[in-house]
């Protein structure tokens, strides 16, 4: 898991989409065990309460939870719950984003079609 | 009141006001980030809440007991600065055994796996080690001795990027391990950002900031694009600063953003480095 601590979003919320990331990506599989607090924390270099935070968000989603005493793990059927979210999200993360740079360029959306399905052909 | 209450403290040195009617609780398990441009009496503070000063005015706390000449309270608090407090022909092996006559849970094994870490000799004379090893020795002594209260002045200084690095890795595994107060004073901000829970500003001889990390990066916001748009949208807010690159411009907004006013216009998060420097310009640096 890479995770560029730019400033842009609060670091916790980093946190939480890059172990997001990890789980999408096979990195942390479900029902497999993820790095304690004190590991994110030290990795990163961001005080622990931050990293505690961030790892709340995905308790509070169901996608990670914690075993008292043993650590925290990834929920069964976290992948398809993260995925169906990203799809939902996937307009106003990419298509809009998209639609918003291809104006500024004097793109039109023939084109842009054109280009999304050449990107599928390669 | 737990942890320690610095109230109504003030220090002149001749003409110079160094500090006037501070008042800050630290409290317990909690990493602060104490910040200010040189001179801005970081050091007069750390020295006075440790009785290596008197201050002219007000007192400092430790559970509502005077801490200054506290014999019983004192060792539950440690500075890290750049005075060496061990005699200068001791061997550093020798200067962990005496810590511990002063401070009983102090670690000597643990001390001596960092220096092994760090690659410092714990035979070497504490004179004959370089400006950094001697930052690293004393950092070392700070991470081992156990109390509930550890003031750091400057601990990277004279520390190359690979040191900082495992230093602040190691305090923040000793703080996820075992919660304690650190007080960090650093120049290189950048570095220490994401470990501040509570920042403190001070600005000749004031607190000016005193917040949780988070309100205090929430409290404003960069906005950036064509300066006469950039000029347009700063018209009615409050501005900290700003920064102009030929056409370009980028101002420095305290509050929110206002999502219908931002047409074209490019909003990022402030960075900590960022708020100090337009919060400590005295001249009015443009």
């Amino acid at each position: 898991m890479k995770l560029n601590l730019d400033q842009e979003k609060p670091i916790f919320i980093q946190i939480a989409e890059g172990i997001k990331d990890g789980i999408l990506a096979g990195a942390f599989p479900e029902e497999s065990q993820i790095p304690s607090i004190t590991e994110f924390s030290v990795n990163y270099k961001i005080n622990p309460a931050t990293a505690l935070k961030g790892i709340n968000l995905l308790v509070d989603e169901g996608i990670v939870f914690k075993k008292r005493g043993v650590g925290m793990f990834v929920a069964e059927g976290a992948v398809g719950k993260l995925q169906k979210k990203r799809q939902d999200q996937f307009y106003d993360n990419y298509v809009s984003r998209l639609v918003e740079e291809a104006k500024r360029l004097g793109i039109t959306s023939d084109e842009i079609i054109a280009m999304i399905e050449r990107g599928f052909v390669q | 009141m737990t942890g320690i209450e610095v109230r109504d403290v003030s220090k002149t040195f001749g003409d110079t006001k160094a500090l006037s009617h501070v008042d800050l609780h630290f409290e317990e398990n909690t990493i602060y980030g104490l910040l200010g441009r040189n001179g801005a009496g970081k050091s007069t503070l750390l020295n006075i809440i440790h009785n290596r000063l008197f201050p002219d005015s007000g007192k400092v706390l430790m559970e509502e007991e005077v801490l200054a000449e506290n014999a019983s309270l004192l060792p539950r608090c440690f500075l890290v600065n750049e005075s060496n407090l061990y005699p200068e022909g001791m061997k550093v092996k020798d200067a962990f055994r005496w810590s511990r006559q002063f401070y009983p849970d102090f670690d000597e094994a643990y001390a001596k796996e960092l220096c092994r870490l760090f690659e410092l000799p714990v035979k070497k004379k504490i004179k004959s080690l370089s400006t950094g090893y001697q930052s690293i020795f004393k950092n070392i002594t700070a991470l081992s001795v156990n109390v509930p209260f550890v003031f750091l002045d400057e601990p990277v200084l004279g520390l190359d990027a690979y040191h900082r690095d495992l230093f602040y890795k190691l305090l923040i595994e000793k703080y996820a391990e075992n919660p304690f107060t650190a007080v960090i004073s650093t120049h290189l901000i950048e570095e220490a950002a994401n470990i501040i829970e509570q920042v403190i500003v001070l600005r000749e001889g004031q607190i000016i900031r005193n917040e949780s990390m988070e309100s205090l990066l929430e409290s404003g916001y960069c906005i950036s694009g064509p300066a006469a748009q950039v000029d347009a949208y700063i018209r009615t807010r409050e501005v900290i600063g700003m920064d102009t690159l030929g056409g370009l411009k980028t101002a420095y907004v305290t509050g929110k953003p206002d999502q219908k006013h931002l047409d074209g216009l490019e909003v990022s998060r402030m960075d900590l480095q960022r708020l100090f420097i337009h919060l400590t310009d005295h001249a009015g640096r443009r």
